[in-house]
């Protein structure tokens, strides 16, 4: 399930984010964005030279001011933008999180008291209709759960004690039955807290990638505000006067404000991307690692095949007809619920057209699968002058003894067909009846359709899928061989899952899984991304730095990309922004020495109209330019699964070239349209 | 105005030059192997392990980056210190025929700073300053020394690059030690003796005297018996409108023609001034300077130092005799340098990111070459625009033997390593002309660059051009398997602003100082290009001058020898950091997600890296300098 993006101009978010970019001009909290920073402090100066210039200038000089203030408020306003799509999705949460009273157990007895006193490993009680107060495990009961509040997803799920299905949400309803649940987590610190923080970017730190590149912005701006500052001492030897707005004019040009105001803004919406896509991320850290990673352990079922085998073909004996093997494999899994079961029933009727009969009629005694007899079928007594029939269905050996002790004799065909099945990664069940083997159901994993394609992509983008599966050798090769993943582990435990993962990061891989089960848990807690499903267990929710409200595990690789297009939007704007200099060089630097050397008239390549115009245009450009990008910023840069170099040269080309370009026309046309205006 | 013979020397330089990087980088190999074996070893060996006996230090030992930089910089002090000593105290020392003097204290300081940094920037002229003694111990050593210092930071760097998990660098004494017995010392013997084969002069013999077949006539003060000028009473003159007899002003096509006469004070009386006698003098006679010169020219170029044995450098027919020592001269500043990036490649098993670095130092070359040459060959702006321009380009201040080729083109060669070198006068160049070498220097000397500061400091720009080309393509960023990281960033930031701040902040000083203008023999743009060039020329190590600038001064000395200073050991402590924590990551094995650091897309994106991020800072000052001036001069203005 996707929740739908709010639209940019939604004025319900951009309203009082207008409010906030105001806000957000407090100096204590700027100066954690030097670039920023920077551009307030000359702003301010800008707007004290107003009343201390000459007064012919005093115009030019306001509008400058007045187009520095945009600038800090633009870059203010992506901010609030990108926050307030989070505090909408928060919002809808925090209704859900409603004051609750809580049914503790106490020495067997029930007390009601206010959720918000419920400490670690109390007990509670809930039945149908009560809110789950907290989070925690069933260690008692069964019941279904309406997890609406959090997943957005309508239908019920089955909650129940022991195995991996036992973690609970507060804010959650329980629609029916009674459970009793272990509390595992103190209010302030429950799940819906800490999506609630992480969605409005309360506890947003900066990222490792934020934090480099924040350096690299400073030390950027650092060398272009050394840059203006000399410039004044070169004027004066040059005997010309560059006054301090002009100064700062060209400062707040040159510095990377454009990827300095959005910054902040990228990162949040990344975390707002995978949100929407029902992941919650503990960290932005590890929405950055997860662009990183680049081996996958995918388990088998439900990520790569459906989750089930399915019957897919009818090997009769020899002399045996097809018809017969499949009425026989169908009648015997009349009963059978298994998905296994119902599959032979369809594909019978599918090949040969057998109807599913009535079978209670003819006073059928049906015979369940058990561990000891590794068989299932049917007895027929019998009865309207046709004989009794016993069909049983089951693994090679069982059925083998079962013909054995019947007296009769399994043929060599057959068991050429059960290995060839086996071999081709398949599951043979064989059928018989009475002492006559009669063919071969093959049981197949069905991969999902469009898998191969996309293990496809991830390999052209460097990422290695490995699949991890309990099935043998032989099955394992076979199945991995059809989804095209590049890896498999066959027979695996927890235990091996976990070597694995330290082997793959030991080798310098960042690895990246999903788990539900509390046995998934140090391996999900060693995974550089772990994707915890919701079903799962609260170990492994703790355990993984995400959880997948929607359980489904294909959407690892939704997650990788997400990743990577928040490193890649960062990056793009950066190369967007320095590239963005050269143009205003050519804008400024002319205006700036036009008065005194007239001589330079030739650099003015954009032939602007006056040095007022020239200087004011490239700071209208800077600023607006911010603001049009702040839609990129929130959505992300195109991501394309076509390998690093050839997304480099597009970026470059993109980002790199069209930051030369653009900023060329972008500048004439200001200038142009405020000469038409008689502004300057 | 280019000539089809220069095209044609310009791509044998290349093809040369392209030729003997793989060579030299297999041999860098095995020098910067502490256990490398090379056919020197039958000769130095045993001196190498005598050499680290007598400084108690085991070779087998390797130190980690602080350990690496805290040698180096004990090394760099102990040498500086006894450059010192010896230029204070020459005077009393042998080898000194010509009885120099000892050196003043700030000139002193400015030649051990310039030297010890491996910039050979001279305030002094070396044939009337320096003893022979001077030359060739506190001098030369460190033509050696510095020479080997870069190499082994480079390599230093290198290793942090390719190597992983790893604490050391390797060691600096030992790298120091067969850097210069295996590699600098036997190649400038050979390329002495080369150089001595083209008529190089190399002895100890005091200066000679020439008669002049053309004898000439000076005029110098005359002095009385003890020594002090004599001097004359004369009337101050001054101009006034000629008038005719009968008082009128005499007119020449409507301009009234001027006279010299008397000036009178308010008594009518004349003003008399003190002006010393002059006597005229015939001079018959020419000293010529003589000394050891191959030896030291050999190193000079080949360990990008660049210092002169005359003033006149590499334009000084001793020290650049023919036209083949000139190019062989050009070829070895570059040699080196060039070689590092196959042992770059080598040791990073990336052969192609080796060469990719070495073509985008090709590439900004070539671009710098081509843009000088075409403006030197064009002439002067002012000449153009009064219609008289000459047929064979601007060949003020050009070794007529030379020509206007080979001077852009050692000129561009001198300033994109760090040599410092010159065989005309950059100051005479075009505006544009002399942008280049300045450009050159500001871009940090990083194409081809002084010997190892040109690849580390290439280096530093991989990894700013790594880190935002890796977020493009939405992973952490990686250099050959290392994630960069916060702290790799911010070295590297930190070594760009260091040259940022050293440079414009003392160009900014100088040129709103008395004792910045008083040292200026031009004033307007030109003005300030020489002042710019001059910090440019100390911080990046390069040591070339824009002649013009009197920089013999105590305030001068000092910054300058400041920025030396400046330029290479606040640089190379973020550049080691970055060494050190390069060398302690892990490696991931590179995949599709990684894109490569070879190829034409790495290179452009690392040219676009070095302009946006190297170049654009200096952009304002220099279009207050050259820029102005040529603008300026295409409209005739003259300062």
């Amino acid at each position: 399930m996707t929740r739908k993006a709010p639209s940019l101009f939604d004025w319900q978010i951009a309203g009082p984010a207008v409010a906030e970019s105001f806000r957000k001009l407090d100096p204590r909290l700027m100066i954690k964005n030097p670039v920023m920073f920077v551009t307030l402090v000359g702003a301010a100066l800008t707007t004290v030279g107003i009343f201390i210039g000459k007064a012919a200038e005093r115009g030019f000089i306001a509008q400058l001011a007045l187009w520095l203030w945009f600038t800090v408020l633009f870059a203010n306003f992506a901010e609030a933008v990108a926050e307030g799509r989070g505090k909408a999705q928060a919002e809808s949460l925090r209704k859900s999180r409603k004051e609750t009273i809580a049914r503790r157990l106490r020495n067997k007895h029930e007390e009601q008291v206010p959720a918000t006193e419920l400490l670690k490993g109390d007990l509670v009680v809930c039945e149908a209709g009560d809110i789950i107060p907290a989070d925690g495990d069933v260690v008692e009961g069964i019941a279904s759960v309406d997890e609406a509040a959090i997943t957005g997803e309508s239908a019920p799920v089955i909650r129940e004690s022991g195995g991996d299905r036992c973690a609970v949400t507060g804010g959650t309803r329980v629609l029916s039955d009674r459970i009793v649940i272990r509390i595992t987590s103190e209010k302030g610190n429950t799940f819906l807290d800490r999506m609630i923080a992480m969605v409005e970017g309360a506890r947003r730190q900066k990222t490792p990638n934020e934090i480099a590149l924040t350096i690299l912005l400073s030390a950027l701006t650092l060398i272009f505000l050394l840059v203006c500052m000399t410039l004044k001492p070169f004027g004066m030897y040059s005997e010309t006067d560059f006054s301090v707005p002009v100064l700062v004019a060209l400062l707040v040009c040159l510095i990377p404000t454009t990827i300095g105001g959005l910054l902040s803004a990228i990162g949040i919406s990344g975390i707002d991307r995978l949100v929407r896509r029902n992941v919650l991320a503990m960290s932005g850290r590890a929405v950055e690692a997860a662009g990183d990673v680049d081996v996958l352990l995918l388990d088998k079922t439900g990520t790569i095949t459906l989750g089930n085998r399915m019957a897919t073909a009818f090997l009769p004996a020899p002399n045996i007809a097809p018809e017969r093997l499949a009425d026989a494999a169908q009648l015997a899994s009349l009963a059978d619920e298994t998905p296994e079961g119902r599959s032979i029933v369809v594909l019978a009727k599918e090949k040969y057209n057998l109807r599913g009969r009535d079978v209670g009629e003819k006073h059928a005694q049906f015979v369940p699968f058990t561990a000891q007899t590794r068989m299932s079928g049917v007895n027929f007594p019998a009865a309207d002058g046709k004989p009794a029939r016993t069909i049983r269905k089951g693994a090679t050996e069982a059925i083998s003894v079962y013909v054995d002790q019947a007296g009769g004799k399994f043929p060599a065909a057959v068991t050429t067909a059960v290995e060839e099945i086996a071999r081709s990664g398949g599951t043979p069940l064989v059928v018989a009846e009475g002492r006559e083997v009669l063919g071969v159901v093959q049981l197949k994993d069905v991969v999902k359709g469009g898998i191969k394609e996309r293990f496809a992509q991830l390999r052209k983008m460097g990422i290695r899928t490995v699949m991890i599966t309990g099935d043998n050798q032989l099955t394992a090769a076979a199945i991995a061989a059809e989804a095209g993943v590049d890896d498999f582990m066959a027979q695996a435990t927890p235990e091996q899952k976990l070597k694995r993962i330290r082997e793959e990061q030991a080798a310098g891989h960042l690895v990246a899984m999903t788990g539900d089960g509390t046995n998934d848990a140090p391996a999900l807690a060693q995974a550089d991304v772990g994707v915890a499903m919701n079903t799962g267990t609260q170990a492994a929710r703790e355990a993984g730095n995400m959880v997948d409200l929607d359980s489904n595990p294909t959407k690892l690789i939704e997650i990788v990309e997400i990743g990577k297009q928040l490193l890649m939007t960062r990056g793009s704007l950066t190369t967007f922004s320095i590239a963005n200099d050269v143009a205003k060089y050519f804008a400024i630097i002319p205006a700036m020495l036009m008065g005194t050397f007239p001589a330079i008239a030739p650099l003015n390549i954009m032939s602007l109209h006056s040095p007022s115009s020239a200087i004011l245009s490239a700071v209208i450009f800077n600023a607006l330019i911010i603001v049009a990008l702040i839609p990129l910023a929130l959505r992300g840069v195109a991501y394309k699964p076509i390998g690093a170099l050839a997304i480099l040269q597009r970026n470059l080309v993109i980002y790199g070239v069209g930051g030369v370009i653009i900023p060329f026309i972008g500048i004439k046309a200001i200038d142009v349209l405020i000469t038409a205006l008689n502004l300057v | 105005m280019t000539r089809s013979v220069d095209w044609l020397q310009l791509a044998c330089f290349v093809a040369l030059l392209a030729l003997i990087t793989k060579p030299m980088g297999l041999y860098l190999c095995r020098v910067l192997d502490a256990k490398g074996k090379t056919w020197l070893d039958v000769i130095f060996k045993p001196l190498e392990r005598l050499t680290y006996w007598v400084m108690g230090v085991d070779p087998e030992k390797e130190q980690d980056w602080k350990l690496y930089t805290f040698a180096m910089l004990l090394f760099s002090l102990v040498g500086c210190l006894f450059t010192y000593a010896i230029l204070r105290l020459q005077k009393y020392l042998p080898l000194n025929p010509q009885g120099l003097d000892n050196l003043a204290p700030h000139l002193a300081f400015n030649t051990a700073a310039s030297f010890t940094t491996n910039t050979n920037w001279q305030s002094y002229s070396g044939e009337s300053t320096m003893s022979y003694l001077s030359q060739m111990l506190a001098l030369v050593i460190h033509n050696f020394t510095s020479a080997a210092t870069g190499i082994a930071l480079a390599a230093a760097l290198v290793r942090g690059i390719a190597r992983h998990s790893a604490k050391t660098l390797g060691n600096f004494w030992v790298d120091l030690v067969r850097i210069t017995y295996y590699l600098l010392l036997p190649i400038c013997v050979v390329f002495a003796v080369v150089l001595i084969s083209q008529g190089m002069i190399q002895n100890f013999k005091p200066y000679t005297t020439a008669k002049l077949t053309e004898s000439y006539t000076i005029q110098v003060a005359k002095t009385d018996a003890k020594g002090q000028p004599v001097t004359t009473n004369v009337a101050v003159m001054v101009q006034a409108p000629k008038l005719d007899e009968k008082g009128k002003p005499v007119m020449t096509n409507g301009v009234a023609v001027m006279a010299d006469v008397p000036k009178l004070d308010e008594k009518g009386q004349p003003v008399m001034t003190n002006m010393p006698v002059m006597v005229d003098q015939k001079v018959e006679e020419q000293s010529i300077p003589q000394g050891p010169m191959a030896s030291q020219v050999a190193i000079k170029m080949l360990g990008t130092n660049g210092g002169g044995y005359a003033n006149a450098n590499a334009a000084h027919p001793f020290e650049n005799p023919t036209p083949l020592s000139n190019f062989l001269q050009m070829l070895s500043i570059f040699a080196i340098g060039s070689g590092l990036t196959y042992y770059l490649g080598r040791q990073t098993k990336n052969q192609g990111h080796g060469w990719s670095v070495w073509a985008s130092m090709m590439v900004l070359f070539l671009a710098g070459c081509l843009l000088c040459w075409w403006a030197e060959a064009r002439g002067n702006p002012i000449h153009q625009h009064l219609g008289v321009a000459a047929a064979d380009g601007n060949m003020e201040g050009k070794e007529v033997r030379f020509g206007i080729f080979n001077s852009a083109l050692f000129a561009t060669i001198t300033t994109d390593a760090s040599c410092g070198a010159v065989n005309s006068m950059h100051d005479s160049f075009t505006p544009l002309g002399g942008f280049v070498p300045l450009f050159n220097i500001q871009l940090g000397e990083i194409i081809i660059g002084g010997v190892g500061a040109g690849l580390y400091g290439m280096l530093v720009f991989v990894v700013l051009a790594v880190f935002i080309a890796g977020l493009m393509v939405g992973r952490t960023p990686e250099y050959l398997g290392k994630k960069i990281q916060a702290y790799d960033v911010k070295m590297s930031m930190l070594s760009l602003l260091v040259l940022a701040v050293s440079i414009l902040g003392f160009s900014a000083w100088a040129c709103v100082s008395k004792w910045g203008l008083d040292g200026l023999n031009n004033s307007g743009p030109h003005g300030l290009s020489e002042i710019l060039y001059a910090y440019s020329s100390c911080n990046g190590n390069n040591g070339s001058a824009f002649a013009g600038l009197n920089a013999n001064t105590p305030w001068y000395d000092a910054t300058l020898g400041i920025a030396c200073f400046v330029g290479r050991f606040l640089m190379i402590v973020p550049i080691m950091g970055l060494a050190g924590s390069l060398g302690a990551k892990k490696i991931s094995p590179p995949s599709a997600g990684t894109f490569p650091v070879s190829g034409a897309t790495f290179v452009v994106l690392l040219l676009g890296t070095v302009l946006l991020v190297g170049a654009l800072n200096f952009l304002p000052a220099l279009t207050l300098g050259p820029i102005i001036e040529h603008f300026q001069a295409l409209q005739g203005k003259l300062y």
